[in-house]
């Protein structure tokens, strides 16, 4: 990863109307880095990104992309990026090829180096034997296929992606996630905006978590997983039925659940509840059949987080 | 420093002829555009001609008015509130390219589709014998006037900022077709009673059809340094304009 900031955020501010969509956000990527954008529905995700990428103008704050203004130099700014929009498409009633040569050639990508590059991604992305048809007749995941390939025609520093997986089969999906983690490899910063959990720890380096236009936090998916105190948990379970009111008197246990045939005690540090669980166990006179701690899940830390902002 | 900026503005032209290949391939065959570029003119003209003892000298300028604007102004209001609708006008937005650019695109796209229909009027008539008493000056209108009305086009596109392609067809017909009677067309200004006179002025089809009244027939109203004058500086005023509303409406677009 370069240590130099590709993208760098200060103060920016969105407001529809009485709605502030995005409320004085700031942040840094590093250059190869791959960041999620973490957050509910209407959380200001899509919004964020479209002022990055020069769609919408925001009402305050800066934003550079490689050293770039993006309001006063938005087409040096835009020359050096690809988009995956979320709310856009590509041309139905042009073919896969021609959508492609189109974006190349709006970003001014000499025509023989468009075509070795659109023939080089429409093989990767498994859309080359269609690449004639109208893109009409394509399913949703070959058009976000295709809008890849537009994406990537110019060799982008930055590729903006915009919930690249939202509501594509399994299939597409992991070979989307396959190709954003390839093109990462090979040195392209990416800016993944999703409400996937999953998807964001699985492939992102660092992970801002944003609800209602604020973010609420800025960091590795483990480090946030691990900062996050009161969300670590014991998960015992007994030969015999245990009421929860019980568990719960047991000390250093915050809180207990059952969970199945399981009772889950959420602690702020396990290792000073297991010597109170076994002696909980010796005086009830039970056995216990099972006992595991275990450490936040990111969706915990997200729900959290999102609670707390 | 200038060679710079001559580079960059040569860059967004040859970004803005992309544009036009795009529009060629995608809005010269939509549904709206053939019917209000070439049927509606089409039925308009022969609603004028059948019936009429006129001879064809009199009734080619009018024909090619009626066909130069009607085709020049069908391509350029589709084109914005279709591509919002299909939402690729974010994408277009989102490339390293001005609005200049993208409408320069429209405009051209506009311009050849009028320009390359306009020639079949021309070609009918040379082929069923009409004199042309001067080509060269019908030829340089032709070029002028479907650059203008294609820049007017735009215009119509630009208010309300719309994503509705249908509702800009019918908005932009309750203005050319007004214009269209005001022009020249069907009545010479020469026949219009003295109010109708100044009001003709108002319109750019009036001096294109002047254009080829002098280029056909060898006469005309105004003088040809005036028609050609006034259809250039209607082009610039058009198109700068147009941008101007539509850099203002853009963001409401998207």
């Amino acid at each position: 990863m370069n240590s130099e900031n590709t993208v760098e955020v200060s103060n920016l501010t969105k407001s529809f109307g009485n709605l502030v969509a995005v409320d004085h956000i700031s942040f840094q990527l590093k250059g190869g880095e791959l960041f999620g954008f973490l957050g509910p529905n209407a959380a200001g995700k899509t919004t964020t990104i479209r002022m990055l990428t020069g769609v919408i103008k925001p009402d305050e704050g800066t934003a550079s992309i490689m050293g770039y203004d993006i309001l006063t130099e938005g087409l040096k700014t835009k020359q050096n990026i690809g988009i995956v929009p979320e709310m856009a498409n590509a041309y139905v009633d042009l073919s896969a090829w021609n959508n492609i040569m189109l974006i190349g050639e709006l970003y001014g990508v000499p025509k023989k180096q468009r075509q070795k590059r659109a023939t080089k991604l429409l093989k990767e992305f498994v859309l080359y034997e269609r690449r004639n048809h109208l893109v009409k007749g394509f399913s949703r995941g070959m058009k976000q296929k295709l809008l890849l390939c537009m994406a990537l025609i110019n060799e982008p520093q930055i590729l903006f992606l915009d919930e690249p997986t939202s509501g594509l089969d399994v299939e597409s999906q992991r070979l989307i996630k396959d190709m954003i983690r390839e093109f990462n490899k090979s040195g392209t910063t990416v800016f993944l905006t999703t409400h996937n959990m999953e998807e964001a720890n699985q492939l992102c380096d660092r992970i801002a978590i944003i609800n209602h236009g604020k973010i609420a936090a800025i960091d590795s998916p483990e480090r946030l997983r691990m900062r996050s105190s009161g969300l670590q948990s014991v998960e015992v379970s007994f030969d015999k039925k245990i009421s929860v009111d019980e568990l719960s008197k047991i000390h250093h246990v915050r809180e207990a659940k059952k969970i199945g045939d399981k009772m889950r005690l959420y602690v702020d540090e396990p290792s000073l509840v297991l010597d109170g669980v076994v002696d909980f166990a010796r005086s009830k006179k039970l056995r216990i059949v099972s006992l595991n701690t275990l450490a936040p899940t990111l969706e915990d830390v997200f729900l959290k987080l999102v609670k707390e902002s | 420093m200038p060679l710079m900026k001559g580079y960059l503005y040569l860059e967004q032209f040859m970004r803005s002829l992309a544009i036009v290949k795009k529009n060629i391939r995608i809005y010269y065959s939509k549904g709206p555009v053939v019917i209000f570029g070439l049927l509606v003119p089409f039925f308009l003209f022969l609603s004028f001609f059948i019936g009429r003892n006129i001879t064809v000298e009199a009734l080619l300028p009018g024909l090619l008015g009626m066909t130069a604007f009607f085709t020049a102004t069908s391509v350029g209001p589709a084109i914005v509130p279709w591509e919002a609708r299909a939402r690729t006008l974010e994408r277009l937005i989102s490339s390293p390219i001005s609005i200049w650019t993208i409408f320069l695109g429209d405009v051209l796209s506009s311009f050849l589709f009028g320009a390359v229909v306009s020639v079949f009027p021309v070609a009918v008539g040379l082929f069923i014998g009409v004199e042309i008493a001067n080509l060269l000056i019908l030829g340089v209108g032709i070029i002028l006037a479907t650059f203008c009305f294609a820049s007017f086009s735009i215009l119509l596109s630009a208010y309300p900022p719309t994503d509705t392609p249908a509702s800009v067809m019918m908005l932009s017909s309750m203005i050319k077709l007004p214009l269209v009677f005001i022009s020249g067309i069907f009545i010479p200004i020469e026949e219009m009673p003295a109010w109708g006179k100044p009001v003709s002025s108002i319109s750019p089809l009036t001096y294109f059809t002047d254009l080829a009244r002098h280029s056909i027939q060898g006469n005309g109203y105004y003088p040809i340094e005036l028609d050609l004058t006034v259809l250039a500086a209607f082009s610039i005023i058009f198109f700068v304009t147009a941008i101007k509303i539509h850099e203002r409406t853009m963001q409401k677009r998207l």
